[in-house]
């Protein structure tokens, strides 16, 4: 399990250089799926398989998909925005690479084991249906509302669309209160 | 049956952290730096689940699902946010709205 743990780990690092290095969109997002693989089976190997299986399902499936339909949606390849220039993140990069050895360090001032053994599903879901209900509750009210919030925000504004299509005014006041779209199709 | 010690879990929640804030602070594609975001989340969901871990107690797993809802929504918002951005600016460049000069 040791040996799991460090080969994904070091997999999942290396995956997320390449995400954040990558000039291609889709390059870095494919990469991005190898990480969150990474991270599921160090899930595994923390005696957290629950978690793990959450991961793929979630994580590389939903939300790396919803990454992909945004790619199709905007077709991106037609125009890359150039990288920032390396003068104006040096800087940044270097203290932060000095807070994360104070974390290293201060991390390994104390070092423990594991408790070792796997937490199964089970366990989390009587922990979670238990005394973490009220967060479930919170938490389906959070999607709710970003459903909500992603429908009102990307909607097309049907009345503008016409207006800005011959207009060409794609200005700071696209649609204040145009749009009279979003109200009647919530459903 | 050897297990991980606390430390190597923290280092490499705390190294892909720092990774996806390197890649949030450096890349100017609004794409990428709602990936970075995730990458960020998905370190810290690790960290709880390692400090569950450590005391054998399904919270920090909990904790994780709590993360990964946040998460879904969050780049929900987020995409949802960029299709308008690339409608309202016509390019994925976040340096395209800075019209407040912030």
């Amino acid at each position: 399990m040791t040996t799991l743990f460090y080969i994904a780990g070091a997999v999942a690092i290396i995956a997320t250089i390449m995400v954040v290095t990558r000039s291609q969109l889709v390059h870095a997002l494919l990469y991005l799926v190898i990480s969150l693989f990474a991270v599921a089976v160090v899930f595994f190997t923390l005696g957290a398989p629950f978690d793990a299986a959450l991961e793929v399902i979630v994580y590389a499936g939903a939300i790396m998909m919803l990454f992909v339909f945004a790619v199709m949606l905007l077709d991106v390849r037609a125009q890359k925005p150039p990288r920032m220039p390396r003068s104006a993140w040096a800087g940044p990069v270097i203290l932060i690479a000095v807070l994360l050895a104070e974390l290293v360090y201060g991390i390994t001032l104390h070092d423990h084991a594991l408790a070792g053994g796997s937490v199964g599903p089970t366990q989390v879901s009587a922990a979670l249906f238990g005394p973490y209900v009220l967060g479930v509750e919170l938490a389906s009210m959070l999607l709710l509302a970003a459903l909500i919030g992603a429908r009102h925000v990307a909607a097309e504004p049907t009345g503008a669309a016409a207006g800005e299509a011959d207009a060409g005014t794609t200005g700071p006041e696209e649609a204040p209160e145009v749009p009279p779209a979003p109200e009647g199709v919530q459903g | 049956m050897a297990t991980v010690s606390l430390n190597s879990g923290l280092i490499l929640a705390a190294i892909l952290f720092v990774i996806g804030f390197v890649g949030l602070i450096t890349r100017r594609n609004l794409i990428v730096v709602l990936a970075c975001i995730e990458i960020m989340l998905n370190a810290a969901g690790l960290a709880f689940v390692v400090a569950g871990a450590r005391w054998g107690r399904a919270d920090g797993q909990v904790m994780f699902l709590f993360v990964l809802a946040m998460a879904a929504a969050e780049v929900a918002v987020g995409l949802a946010l960029a299709i308008r951005f690339r409608q309202a600016l016509g390019r994925l460049d976040i340096d395209a709205a800075d019209e407040m000069r912030g």
